[in-house]
Formats: C-alpha cells, sequence, structure tokens
C-alpha cells in the first residue's frame, strides 16, 4: 500500500458510505391511500400526523396517520379486524374493513413496481 | 493448408500473442473457478482474474492489458456458457468501463498510488458501466440503483483484496 491508496480506500469507503442510505429508501412507506369499494378517496402523506373521517358503508371510519406510518383508528365494522390490525409501516401493507368497504393501503415510491426479480 | 488455391496460410505467433494467450489463460481459469462460489446476489462477483488484468498492466502497458481482460471475457463466457448472454453483456461492459479507467488511472504518479488503487477505480468503474447497461437495456428502471450500494460494497471490498494480491504479486515475482 502506497500513500496515494490509502488516499484512494479512504475516498471510496466514504463515497460507498454515503450511498448506504440509498438502500433502505427504496421500501421506504410514503402515503397511505384509503379507498372505499376499490375506488381511492384519500391519499394522506406519511410526513405529518393527520386524523381523517371519512364515509363508509357503515357510517364513519377515523383514519390515523402519524409520521411514516397509519392505521384505521375506529370503524363501524363488527368484528374490527381492521382497527385491530394496528399500524401499517410497510409498503403494501394494507388493512381492510370489509363491512364498511373501506380499505387503507400504503404505498411506497414505486407503487407500480415492487419487484425486481427478472 | 487451404486447398482451393492451393496456397498454405502460416501464423507464426509474435512473443506478444504468447504472453497475452499465457495470461489470459491465467485469467479464464480465475473466472472459470470463481464461477462455482456462490453468492447471494446476482453480479456480485470477486472478480479474481482482474488481479490478472493489474498485473499485466503494470508489466506490458495498457494495451495487453485490454487483449487480457477482453480475451478473458469472451473465453470465459464460452466456457461458463453466458456467452451472448446478459451475463455476457454486463461482464463486457464492466470490463470496458474498468479498462478506461485504467488507461486513466495508470498515468497516476507510480510513486504515490500503486495496484490497490488502480484495482478500486477499476472496481468502481466496472460497477458504474454494469449498472448503466442494465439500466439501458436490462432493467428500465430507477429501482435498479437502490442496489447501487451493496454493489458499491462489494466492490470496496474485492477491489481492496484483487488490488493486494496484485500488488503482493508484482513485489514477488518480479519479472526479469
Amino acid at each position: 500500500m502506497k500513500p496515494g491508496d490509502w488516499v484512494v480506500l479512504l475516498g471510496f469507503a466514504l463515497a460507498t458510505a454515503a450511498l448506504a442510505p440509498v438502500a433502505f429508501i427504496g421500501g421506504a412507506a410514503e402515503k397511505a391511500v384509503v379507498r372505499r369499494d376499490g375506488v381511492v378517496i384519500a391519499e394522506l402523506p406519511l410526513t405529518q400526523a393527520r386524523r381523517i373521517e371519512v364515509q363508509g358503508a357503515l357510517g364513519v371510519s377515523v383514519i390515523e396517520v402519524q409520521p411514516g406510518r397509519a392505521r384505521i383508528a375506529a370503524d363501524p365494522g363488527p368484528r374490527q379486524y381492521c382497527v385491530r390490525q394496528g399500524w401499517l409501516t410497510q409498503p403494501n401493507a394494507i388493512a381492510i374493513c370489509a363491512p364498511s368497504h373501506i380499505s387503507l393501503s400504503i404505498a411506497g415510491r414505486a407503487a407500480s413496481h415492487d419487484s425486481l426479480s427478472y | 493448408m487451404n486447398r482451393m488455391s492451393g496456397q498454405s496460410i502460416e501464423l507464426t505467433p509474435t512473443g506478444d500473442d504468447d504472453r497475452i494467450a499465457r495470461y489470459a489463460a491465467a485469467a479464464i481459469a480465475l473466472s472459470v473457478a470463481e464461477a462455482a462460489i456462490p453468492l447471494p446476489l446476482p453480479g456480485v462477483k470477486p472478480g479474481l482474474a482482474n488481479i490478472i488484468t493489474l498485473v499485466v498492466l503494470a508489466r506490458y502497458g495498457w494495451r495487453d492489458a485490454v487483449w487480457v481482460s477482453l480475451l478473458r471475457v469472451v473465453a470465459g463466457s464460452l466456457l461458463i456458457g453466458q456467452f451472448l448472454a446478459p451475463g455476457f453483456f454486463l461482464s463486457l461492459a464492466g470490463a470496458l468501463a474498468s479498462l478506461a479507467a485504467l488507461g486513466l488511472a495508470m498515468h497516476l504518479p507510480a510513486r504515490a498510488f500503486g495496484p490497490v488503487s488502480q484495482s478500486l477505480i477499476a472496481a468502481f468503474a466496472h460497477i458504474a458501466g454494469q449498472l448503466i447497461v442494465a439500466r439501458l437495456w436490462l432493467v428500465p428502471h430507477d429501482g435498479l440503483f437502490y442496489l447501487t450500494p451493496f454493489f458499491a460494497l462489494a466492490a470496496l471490498l474485492f477491489g481492496l483484496a484483487n488490488g493486494l494480491a496484485a500488488a503482493k504479486l508484482l513485489e514477488s515475482a518480479k519479472p526479469a
């Protein structure tokens, strides 16, 4: 190893370290999508906390968004499956309140391409 | 014998040819051996054959390094059964990019920069060339670039290892 080699090594090591965050943004959750009967009725960015109420088939459901996650906080459905599912954090995660025709899903940056397999 | 014209054509290998063939054979053997090693991510390989390229570059210059490297890509892919498959074009793109980078890197002052620098520069040029070809042709989506950190890490580790190996070889076996 010559002195310049150390400089080059250090430079590339820093560049590699600087690239490391790229590995984690790919699947980053970006927004919560609320649908009724499959139709998008609200898109909420996962950057700020919000609470919205949406009208479902049975009544009002409450969607709660916090930075990086979202959940269905309340729903008039009889079995409460979607509420008990809790916070959704991963892209393509979905909570479905079938009785009230409401669904909440998390969309990542590249919703239409979620796989790199070829 | 060329029966049609009745003339015989003889090809006399020059010293250059012999030398290049010898080094290319060593590089091909390394790339075939390396194909047997299972690796976690497609496209991530140690690139042991680049040790040969670096040694040839240091001893005989850039022209010979280009020959050895390209012969290795073509003949190696024939042996592995990858010739003209996507992997072959990725190898070729990587090899061309790193040869271009080596052509520039060899002009760095030899007092301060050795084979390790050249190896690292070539390794990063290699992944850059591959990523560009892959993005333009194989995976036309920016999602590909999410893999960049893994390729960069591999280039850093294997570039360093190959460079150290080449430096060791050049040091221990100086040509007469």
